[in-house]
């Protein structure tokens, strides 16, 4: 292949050495965890343990703890699963359709982003199992020969989501490690301690960094992104059918499939970008997260963030074309209605705060970037409440009508879902090189032959 | 691990990408095919200087997801089409589009898993940390940021001599031999092993029956088992006489219930009139309602000559000149109220079932005593449809 670089910014700044990289990205992984580092665990472990706490209480009481209730039967349960799918989808976009465009510059996020996948994929499985109030009997979610003489319901969009999501997981996780694996190995030949050497050479598996290896390795890398890159649209797709396949005014529209995938890279994107600023800067990963990269990223949040603008006002459009009475009052009750103040709220974040991203000295600045981002994860959030519950809230009998509240079991167990979240991203920090080590190095300055074998 | 005296292989190590490159091309042109070289990432052109044929892999992943595919498709079409067919949503048992996600979702699964279990396993050779290249310098080195070749000793042009001098001309820096590990063997009956089995086993067969047997019946999980409502026959501790289920409100009328007004008189003055004519319909329902609640003890034909015989008082025949005498609403009136041994069946057929059966009993006893004038109009009409 020959390809013209030379237009490109350089991936890797600051004229870093091979040595260097790897030194850069193994050191947190060789030095003892600081004070910070356990103040922030010990944060996010406390959300954690609250949010188990207020888990534990529902198994034993039963979901009635939580606000959601005739009519509006999702609640939280249901935003919160959808809200981190969709911050999932970041991940994938990052490490396997930016993999198979040719993009660079994902070799140095792409092993945060895949992580934060993971853990995401993680939080948003919590909540589909307790939501059913008997989470013991989950096992029935899976399709074998039992005692009834049952099968699951296959025509159903809610276990088309238990295919997916478990799918999703198996397949992020599986792609994960198999990057890590020549990490491990090096990791394995770098350590000193006699432990950490056993543990890297059980998970590098052998690995000999040998080229009869990587010729397969990266046929394998380009099979797993092809196959990563439908399935990251076929599950966002499939979470917009537990909606769309339903006959709720407000949910039963055809735009939601694309509509939710955009909606998830934009949220996931948002989130990388939020971790990022700090993870950069906490472990001085500046010249291989560089600011081109959260440039780049912010461009994609904008696009993103325009797509969602147009479904938002593609629906109001559909409610007054399709001349449907009851779509158009969900439409205009989800503007002006008792929940206006969420949807406003997400159309402000959502909508019209990234719009700031045109300007390039907004999306090379640190803080106005993590101001917006931040209110990107909020408006998505809100986007998955505004779907959920103002379509529900108003039932087609003004007898069944009703509102919405939140309790602090429900919060609860939000605020213990970012506490799961982070508990992880810290831990995943010290333990695991965050950076693939052996893409950094391969597209660093002077990495690759410069005669490129001579056959060209 | 200690190492043998046998070579294992001899390696060199290169500084520049462009150097191994050309170290690549030098060996694989020079005849040896087992050799190997080793770096901290893939590079650029190296595929084509050491002559290696394109990855097979695809042709598993290939395999896999397209079995992958057929399977599930079969599967839900056997489940839910052969199996367990139920009308879901109005859709065809068949329902193809719905089963696309399904199937989608495996096909990936099973493509994504074989793939990388295939790589691993079928084409490395994994988990493998007992090769001889491993714990050496040159490792080290081809870990961090130089370029390693080696030739490996059980190539069919190896020469330790002529391979050293080889590699030396290629401008490479430390050539190394390697020695192979020395073979460890694991016997499988280690007490500690066999602990560990029995540990293993222990804990999950317990783990298992305690889940199952114990956790399962204790509260919360047993909620849906045990609830605070009185199911029947439960004693209640709430009401005074004990009793969870509750008599009749005094005046509480079922649905769809008629008063009988002769109720409990052995020889009622007046009976009820029959409001069913015997159409072909009354006489099939009463029919069958005759045969499942009378004939067990009237008998079929209403002879008398029931299949209970001798098990209980015989009863009657229906054929008697009494009981052909009795008028409708008599016949109504015993069936709903009972007579001598035989008990009341209102509670088993409905108003409109006794009368039936009383119109069927009636076929029963014509049939029974036929009048000459009956036979010849019944051989009339078999002429008439002989016809």
């Amino acid at each position: 292949m020959n390809i013209d670089y030379s237009q490109e910014l350089r991936v890797v700044e600051g004229a870093l050495k091979q040595s260097q990289i790897e030194e850069l990205v193994a050191k947190p992984l060789e030095t003892r965890p600081d004070k910070k580092f356990f103040i922030a665990l010990t944060i996010s472990g406390s959300l954690l343990l609250f949010g188990a706490a207020c888990v534990a209480l529902t198994f034993y009481y039963g979901i009635g703890l939580w606000g959601n209730n005739q009519p509006v039967g999702w609640g939280f349960g249901i935003v919160n699963f959808v809200f981190w799918v969709g911050i999932g989808h970041a991940g994938t976009l990052i490490s396997a359709i930016l993999f198979l465009l040719r993009q660079r510059w994902r070799t140095g996020i792409a092993r945060f982003a895949e992580a934060m996948t993971i853990f995401a994929v993680m939080c948003a499985g919590i909540f589909p199992i307790i939501h059913t109030g008997r989470p013991w009997l989950a096992g029935y979610l899976m399709p074998y020969p039992n005692q009834h003489g049952l099968w699951v319901n296959f025509t159903s969009p809610l276990i088309w989501d238990v295919f997916a999501v478990s799918t999703y997981f198996t397949v992020s996780f599986v792609f994960w490690f198999v990057g890590l694996i020549p990490d491990f190995a090096t990791l394995r030949d770098r350590t000193t301690s006699k432990i950490k050497k056993t543990i890297y050479s059980i998970f590098s598996l052998g690995w000999r960094h040998s080229h009869r290896n990587w010729q397969h390795y990266e046929k394998a890398y380009i099979l797993l992104a092809g196959f990563a890159t439908p399935l990251v649209l076929s599950v966002h797709t499939i979470v917009s059918f537990d909606f769309a396949v339903a006959i709720i005014p407000g949910w039963h529209a055809t735009i939601f499939p694309p509509y939710f995938v955009a909606g998830a890279i934009f949220s996931g994107f948002a989130m990388v970008v939020t971790v990022l600023i700090f993870v950069r800067k906490i472990f001085n990963l500046e010249h291989i997260i560089t600011i081109n990269h959260l440039e780049k990223m912010n461009k994609v949040i904008l696009a993103t963030g325009m797509m969602v603008g147009y479904a938002y006002s593609m629906e109001f459009f559909i409610a007054w074309y399709s001349g449907n009475q009851f779509e158009s009052f969900v439409f205009i009750n989800r503007a002006f209605g008792p929940y206006a103040w969420a949807y406003w709220i997400m159309v402000s974040c959502n909508v019209i705060f990234p719009q700031f991203f045109w300007f390039k000295k907004i999306r090379r600045s640190i803080p106005i970037m993590l101001a917006i981002v931040i209110f990107v994860n909020i408006g998505m959030w809100f986007e998955r409440f505004v779907i959920v519950v103002s379509s529900l809230h108003r039932d087609f009998l003004p007898s069944s009508w009703g509102y919405f509240t939140p309790t602090l079991f429900d919060i609860g167990i939000l605020v213990g879902s970012f506490g799961l979240f982070f508990t992880l991203v810290i831990l995943f920090t010290k333990t695991l090189p965050v950076v693939s080590i052996s893409e950094v190095k391969a597209v660093a300055e002077g990495a690759q032959p410069s005669h490129n074998g001579g056959h060209h | 691990m200690k190492r043998s005296n046998k070579l294992f292989g001899i390696t060199a190590i290169f500084d520049s990408p462009n150097e191994i490159i050309h170290a690549a091309k030098a060996i694989s042109n020079s005849g040896f095919k087992n050799f190997d070289i080793n770096t901290p990432y893939p590079l650029h052109g190296m595929d084509k200087a050491m002559k290696l044929k394109p990855s097979k892999l695809g042709y598993i992943t290939l395999a896999f997801g397209l079995s992958g595919a057929a399977f599930t498709l079969l599967f839900i079409y056997w489940a839910m089409s052969i199996d367990y067919p139920q009308v879901i949503g109005g859709k065809p048992f068949f329902a193809f589009p719905a089963f696309i996600p399904v199937t989608f979702e495996v096909t990936v699964l099973l493509a994504t898993l074989s793939t990388v279990i295939g790589l691993l396993t079928f084409l490395f050779g994994f988990p493998n940390n007992k090769q001889s290249l491993h714990d050496t310098d040159y490792m080290k080195k081809v870990s961090a940021d130089k370029f390693g070749a080696v030739i490996y000793a059980d190539d069919t042009l190896f020469n330790e001599l002529k391979v050293k001098e080889f590699l030396s001309s290629l401008n490479a820096n430390s050539i190394e031999s390697i020695f192979e590990f020395e073979k460890e063997s694991y016997p499988i009956f280690q007490s500690k092993f066999l602990m560990l089995l029995l540990a293993v086993a222990v804990i999950t067969s317990g783990g298992t029956y305690f889940a199952l047997n114990k956790l399962l019946l204790m509260t919360p999980f047993n909620w849906m088992a045990y609830q605070d409502k009185l199911t029947a026959q439960e004693k209640s501790e709430f009401f005074q006489d004990n009793f969870g289920a509750r008599p009749k409100v005094e005046g509480t009328v079922a649905r769809g219930f008629l008063p009988y007004p002769f109720a409990g008189q052995v020889t009622p003055i007046e009976t009820l009139s029959n409001p069913l004519l015997p159409t072909k319909e009354v006489l099939q329902l009463g029919g069958k309602k005759y045969n499942a609640f009378c004939s067990p003890c009237h008998g079929n034909y209403a002879d008398g000559d029931s299949r209970l015989n001798g098990q209980f008082p015989n009863p009657p025949t229906l054929h008697s000149k009494r009981a052909r005498e009795f008028s409708d609403g008599m016949l109504y009136h015993i069936i709903t109220n009972g007579q001598n041994v035989m008990p009341s069946y209102a509670s088993q057929v409905t108003h409109e079932e006794r009368w039936a059966i009383v119109n069927y009993i009636r076929a029963l006893q014509r049939a029974k005593n036929a009048a000459d004038s009956d036979v010849k109009k019944i051989q009339m009409g078999l002429l008439n449809a002989s016809k």
